[in-house]
């Protein structure tokens, strides 16, 4: 923890975006959390790369598309998405077939800057190691 | 529990939420505005025209510090600001304005 009292929150997502409800409750927990001002990014890995893919259309399982609401993250200061490369490939996709989020840098003139950061799975590992708080969803 | 906009009833939650978000209509928020005893003006219009806005781009309804910064961005600090902005909605402005522009709840308000 740093001496501000600042602690590092990694919220992991790694399941689909609507076999069960994980996915939109950790979407939800990460903008309640976010109030607190605490250093947050998000993980997504295994199945949970599919959370950001363009294009969801959810009418055919009559659940609301969130997909939108990654764009938000912006507004409330989340603006590190960590995504797993070797999730990617396994699944046939690239970074390419994701949104592109960004979010807008308020100490650079708010320039919109990309929030999505692909890393290698051991770049995950580390990304991991250097958190104070891990929550999996 | 519902409003009465001109005998057509709209159903809305304990905290006087609408139910159905496609319910929504401009005379049912003046209904709405009027139970939480606000006159509406332009200024008032802005900032639920704003979150209507803000709900159809992003599917959320903005806490009131991001709702705030947002409006400071489109609209100027003028409008933009704590003060202002409790002025337009006493009780709160996310929680007022949402309830009037026929939003959920902003998420993260307990």
């Amino acid at each position: 923890m740093s001496e501000d009292g600042v602690k590092k929150f990694l919220y992991v997502n790694r399941k689909a975006p609507y076999g069960t409800i994980y996915a939109q409750e950790a979407l939800e927990v990460v903008l309640i959390g976010a109030a607190f001002d605490q250093d947050v990014s998000l993980a997504f890995l295994d199945d949970g790369v599919f959370q950001l893919t363009k294009g969801q259309d959810t009418k055919g399982v009559g659940l609301k598309n969130f997909s939108p609401t990654f764009n938000a993250l912006g507004d409330y200061e989340v603006t590190k998405l960590y995504v797993e490369q070797e999730s990617l490939d396994e699944r046939g996709l690239s970074v390419d077939d994701l949104q592109d989020i960004q979010y807008e840098d308020e100490d650079d003139d708010w320039a919109e800057k990309p929030s999505i950061i692909v890393v290698s799975r051991s770049q995950m590992a580390d990304v991991m190691a250097e958190q104070d708080v891990i929550l999996s969803f | 529990m519902a409003y009465d906009v001109n005998g057509t009833a709209v159903e809305h939650d304990e905290e006087g939420y609408i139910t159905n978000l496609s319910d929504w209509s401009q005379e049912l928020a003046g209904v709405i505005a009027q139970a939480e005893e606000i006159e509406m003006t332009d200024e008032h219009w802005a900032v639920v025209n704003f979150l209507r806005d803000y709900y159809e781009e992003y599917q959320i309804a903005p806490a009131v510090r991001v709702l705030i910064k947002a409006i400071k961005k489109s609209m100027g600090p003028e409008v933009g600001n704590n003060k202002y902005m409790y002025e337009l909605f006493p009780y709160g402005p996310a929680k007022q304005a949402c309830k009037i522009a026929g939003l959920p709840k902003p998420t993260g308000c307990v």
